[in-house]
């Protein structure tokens, strides 16, 4: 019985994480269902060109997304655009700053999305990937295993969870919001129903708004998603398969110093 | 080179006379992985390998990152973030590395705790296992400053924190700190000498190794009954043990393989589960995180470090007593150090005669309740500086140093324990069967 315990607490060892300082004022993370959720989920390419679009519509005025290369647009784990549409993308709505020319010039796609800090909004690149949407249970964040990270849940929970109060402090308006830390947030309701129009008529209410241009922006956080699922895939099928024919190898291989087991 | 007779390599061919009398390293590596190795080993001895392991994968996946890696505090983020995107493989490569310090540290606290119940501390094995504490500090060390070079906001604050700590040394502690930092404040000089350091202290780490397995081989294994191997001669030490290749090297390869399942799993579905979100935001000297909490692996000791504040007693005596000189902050410093040097020196405060605790009735339950406490401050560490979790963490970091400095020492007078196998082989047969008894294999 003893020696079940240890063995019992030393494998919850490797179950410890680390996100689980779950402190008061956290704001309420919706549970949104994305495609890309669970060891197998993937992008959904449609979701994430319709992302695409809202980023560009509406978040792209004060947001920016410095680490991400425009071309990458065109990839096939990602929103799969062709090629001219990306170039015809870049130039239309991005100017970048040349060096070369000591002038500002249309963007092309070699070119990383422009920085944005007119507003000193932050970075979207890599928002999906620094918020933590879930922490628990009792802080240990065991739902991420089921759920994923919870980034993307945050950002459709918060783009969804203005009440529509306000307050002014020391001269900056804020807007309660209930998945904001803390539930004032500087950001004014950036998005209403209807405020995007999809050339292919799909639901463009507040709350698929929300959700495709969060998917958009797990993919802009984390690019190479199914190319690892799938590494890790074949990874755990390959070691599984050199665990069973260790195993057999070990057993056989020590048969002749082992008696019958006694105890 | 071990102390336990067996066959040594034998020169036969006049190349391999040749070799031998001028550099004889055919027989060092045969002795090394024929080394008789006592039958009786269980599971809980695979972790060696799985560290072995653990330091090659780091120092490879390393050098492939730091192929595109730039130490610069306006390049580092950036560079990372081409590692993920642009470099062929990059983003595994780089969620390996991450990943693979916690792998280490798992297997090192297992392996650490093996040698703790199994008495593999104890003589011979005492520089054994300080090499092994000297390892296990570096690791602590490497691990830390490796963490500071994706330069995002814990990085930045997790090394502002920690740099502190020495700054908490009485007189001598602020111009340290600022001699670690290469500056007032953590910033260009500072990553660049943490990725230097990073780079040398993996191959401090595999020189301590060497001298870890060097030491062990010449005393040879510890094993479950804590019984040493019959040397009086080659056949007596040989009903005692199997040479290490190939029954060893298979066995522990199995063991490998399925740690290695889980590892997979974890980088392929889930690489940012140990990892904080808020790594993920570039640094920013002029934005504190709301927590600043260390990496899992260091949570027990910081638990430590936090829980003697100065409202505890032994604080106040320590501070009235040297007039001021330790404080609150320099008490948590020595007491996390400490923590860490009652461990190491486990082999002279065990008075017990008997080595395994698996003959020892009331060690047993004590060392369990290390095992609950080291958990509990692991999650104490996580816990934000507040009630009850204050209260909790200093009862934990009691029992850490009771278990050690008080429990250790009179068990071994106090305690009675159980009758021990008279050889490795009795206990091997009692427990799989006698050969003669056994079916012949094939």
């Amino acid at each position: 019985m003893f020696k079940k315990l240890v063995t019992g607490a030393a494998f919850a060892l490797a179950l410890v994480p680390a996100a689980s300082f779950a402190a008061g004022g956290e704001g309420h993370i919706e549970d949104f269902a994305f495609s890309f959720e669970g060891p197998f989920g993937t992008y959904d390419q449609n979701q994430l060109q319709r992302g695409l679009q809202v980023f560009t519509e509406v978040c792209s005025a004060c947001h920016g997304l410095k680490q991400v290369p425009i071309r990458t647009l065109a990839d096939k784990s990602g929103p799969g655009l062709p090629e001219d549409q990306v170039r015809a993308y870049a130039a239309d709505n991005f100017e970048v700053f040349d060096e070369a020319l000591d002038d500002f010039r249309p963007a092309t796609p070699v070119d990383h999305f422009p920085a944005n800090t007119a507003l000193g909004a932050p970075d979207l690149s890599l928002m999906a990937k620094s918020r933590a949407g879930f922490h628990g249970p009792y802080g240990l964040g065991l739902n991420q295993l089921f759920k994923g990270m919870g980034g993307a849940e945050y950002i459709a929970s918060l783009l969804t969870g203005y009440t529509g109060e306000t307050k002014v402090e020391a001269g900056t308006t804020f807007y309660e919001n209930t998945a904001f830390s803390g539930g004032w947030i500087s950001m004014a309701p950036p998005m209403s129903d209807e405020q995007v129009e999809f050339i292919d008529g799909h639901e463009n209410d507040l709350h698929s708004l929300s959700k495709d241009v969060s998917a958009f922006l797990m993919w802009t956080a984390e690019p190479k998603m199914m190319a690892r699922k799938q590494a890790g895939f074949v990874g755990v099928l390959f070691l599984t398969v050199l665990s069973v024919l260790l195993y057999l190898t070990n057993k056989r291989l020590w048969a002749p110093h082992k008696g019958k087991k006694t105890s | 080179m071990a102390g336990i007779p067996h066959d040594h390599y034998e020169p036969k061919t006049g190349g391999e006379k040749w070799l031998n009398s001028r550099l004889p390293i055919v027989g060092l590596i045969y002795d090394t992985i024929m080394i008789p190795t006592p039958k009786n080993l269980n599971w809980w001895w695979i972790w060696g390998i799985v560290l072995a392991f653990c330091l090659v994968l780091q120092i490879v996946t390393g050098i492939v990152l730091v192929m595109h890696y730039t130490p610069h505090v306006d390049l580092a983020f950036a560079s990372v973030e081409h590692i993920m995107r642009n470099v062929n493989g990059g983003y595994m490569i780089r969620y390996m590395h991450a990943n693979g310090a916690s792998l280490f540290f798992v297997a090192v606290y297992i392996h650490i705790f093996r040698g703790l119940f199994y008495g593999s501390y104890k003589a011979p094995r005492e520089i054994t296992w300080i090499i092994g504490m000297l390892i296990y500090l570096a690791m602590m060390g490497t691990a830390f400053m490796g963490y500071v070079l994706p330069w995002g906001q814990m990085s930045f604050w997790g090394a502002t924190v920690i740099t502190g700590l020495f700054g908490a040394i009485p007189f001598i502690g602020e111009p340290i700190q600022t001699w670690l930092l290469g500056g007032p404040a953590v910033d260009n000089a500072t990553l660049n000498r943490f990725f230097s350091l990073h780079y040398l202290l993996p191959f401090v780490i595999a020189g301590l190794v060497i001298l870890h397995i060097w030491a062990f081989h010449t005393t040879g294994n510890n094993n479950p009954t804590g019984v040493e191997v019959r040397r009086g001669s080659k056949e007596e030490a040989k009903k005692d043990t199997l040479p290490f290749w190939p029954y060893f090297v298979i066995k522990d390869f199995l063991g490998l393989a399925v740690v290695l399942l889980v590892f997979w799993a974890i980088v392929g579905f889930m690489p940012n589960y140990l990892g904080h979100p808020d790594n993920y935001i570039e640094a920013n000297p002029l934005q504190t995180p709301a927590h600043i909490v260390p990496e899992w692996y260091f949570l027990p000791f910081y638990a430590i470090l936090r829980a003697f504040t100065s409202e505890v007693w032994v604080v106040q005596i320590a501070s009235f007593v040297t007039g001021g000189i330790i404080d609150a902050k320099f008490f948590g410093v020595l007491a996390m150090f400490g923590a860490i040097a009652v461990m190491a020196l486990a082999p002279w405060l065990d008075t017990s005669r008997v080595r395994s605790g698996r003959y020892r009735p009331q060690f047993k339950w004590w060392f369990l309740l290390l095992v609950i406490d080291f958990f509990a401050l692991m999650w104490l560490g996580a816990m934000p500086a507040e009630e009850p979790y204050a209260s909790f963490s200093l009862i934990a970091s009691a029992y850490w140093f009771g278990y050690f400095l008080v429990i250790l020492p009179l068990l071994g007078v106090i305690e009675k324990p159980e009758a021990i196998p008279a050889t490795i082989e009795e206990d091997f047969d009692a427990h799989y069967g006698k050969k003669s008894e056994a079916t012949p294999a094939e």
